[in-house]
């Protein structure tokens, strides 16, 4: 039981500090998890890393499940998500409830239309990045994603599961070497 | 009521069981069953919670999922819609740590992963798109030239690695003298 509070413990201040996205809360689940805990190996940690990335979900709930798991299976895994999300939810429902009675108060009514375009700004930032070393066809299929999912409003999900066929079957056909 | 918590939670069974690409891969798929599917939020309400996800800790996929559980259905619909968010994460991610070194080397993931990822830039090209160039007149996030001078300057601190909560803020700060004043 005094491991499963551990387990929780840790997770619920993983998640009440994980500002700004998963790829931020690396360094604290390197120190909570593998340096004052001992619970992962550095090893362990890269594994869990790849497994998070591919997975879907959010990448800190992905790795309170890994860690929880492998240190005491079902029982563990659910007290590293639950400790997880506890922060964010109490955090959020907080604001939820507090905002209906502020939201057309026109100063923050002013500060949100200041924000909108720069949240615009923070998810176009990365595309570059992220295209960059992209084969031509890679992009073109990213290119017809962005437009067919914005402009005639259909739902990603047909086209991830497109993407896993095609993906699966072009390299069946082309070999694994072959760029997408 | 009943019916809207049901609808709440398989809107967000779908969202945690494809949310491939981390956060800003998901806001399309969120904003496709929030905005688009379901009509709870309109596309300003959405982008001002991407906002308010970026100021508090947590990922926007459960952030979200509180907050718009909690618009639709009160705080029942907020625990249904962040428990219904975590559900895939927990059992595949069990299933995916329970066989994963068999699995990693498997050609057929591999391939699948690799014909996702494109599709995943292309889906945080869209949210991106969906937030700037909204198809209804009240879900607009650039309203006039200051939008505009707004988002290139956070383009800018971004490409520079200024801390992304401290651009939020500052927008924010800028808004309120914009148009509060």
């Amino acid at each position: 039981m005094s491991q499963l509070f551990e387990i929780f413990w840790s997770f619920l201040k993983i998640g009440a500090f994980t500002f700004g996205g998963g790829y931020a809360m690396i360094p604290l689940i390197q120190h909570e998890v593998i340096h004052r805990r001992g619970w992962l190996s550095e090893q362990e940690f890269i594994e869990l890393l790849t497994i998070a990335q591919t997975a879907p979900g959010p990448i800190s709930l992905n790795t309170a499940v890994f860690v929880g798991y492998k240190y005491r299976r079902y029982w563990g895994a659910l007290a590293a998500v639950t400790g997880v999300v506890i922060p964010s939810f109490v955090i959020i429902l907080f604001i939820a409830i507090f905002f209906a009675g502020i939201r057309n108060n026109i100063w923050v009514d002013a500060a949100f239309k200041g924000m909108r375009p720069a949240v615009v700004a923070l998810i176009v930032a990365p595309i570059v990045g992220l295209t960059k070393g992209m084969h031509w066809r890679g992009v073109s299929i990213a290119l017809a994603t962005a437009v067919v999912v914005w402009y005639f409003g259909f739902s990603p999900i047909w086209l991830l599961i497109a993407g896993a066929i095609g993906g699966v079957l072009w390299y069946a056909r082309r070999g694994e070497e072959a760029e997408l | 009521m009943i019916a809207t918590l049901i609808q709440l939670f398989i809107s967000y069974l779908k969202i945690g069981f494809f949310g491939f690409g981390g956060g800003y891969a998901m806001l399309s798929l969120i904003h496709s069953e929030v905005v688009v599917n379901n009509a709870w939020l309109t596309n300003s309400q959405f982008t001002d919670i991407v906002a308010i996800s970026q100021m508090t800790p947590g990922p926007i996929a459960i952030n979200s999922a509180t907050y718009i559980g909690y618009e639709v259905a009160g705080v029942a619909g907020s625990v249904v819609a962040t428990v219904a968010v975590c559900l895939p994460a927990l059992t595949l991610m069990m299933l995916i740590t329970h066989f994963f070194l068999k699995l990693r080397d498997n050609r057929y993931m591999k391939g699948a992963v690799r014909g996702m990822r494109p599709v995943v830039v292309g889906m945080i090209a869209s949210a991106a798109l969906l937030l700037m160039f909204s198809h209804s007149e009240d879900g607009k996030s650039f309203i006039d030239g200051w939008s505009w001078a707004i988002f290139a300057l956070t383009l800018v601190g971004s490409a520079r690695k200024v801390n992304p909560i401290l651009l939020i803020i500052l927008s924010g700060v800028a808004g309120v003298v914009i148009y509060g004043l």
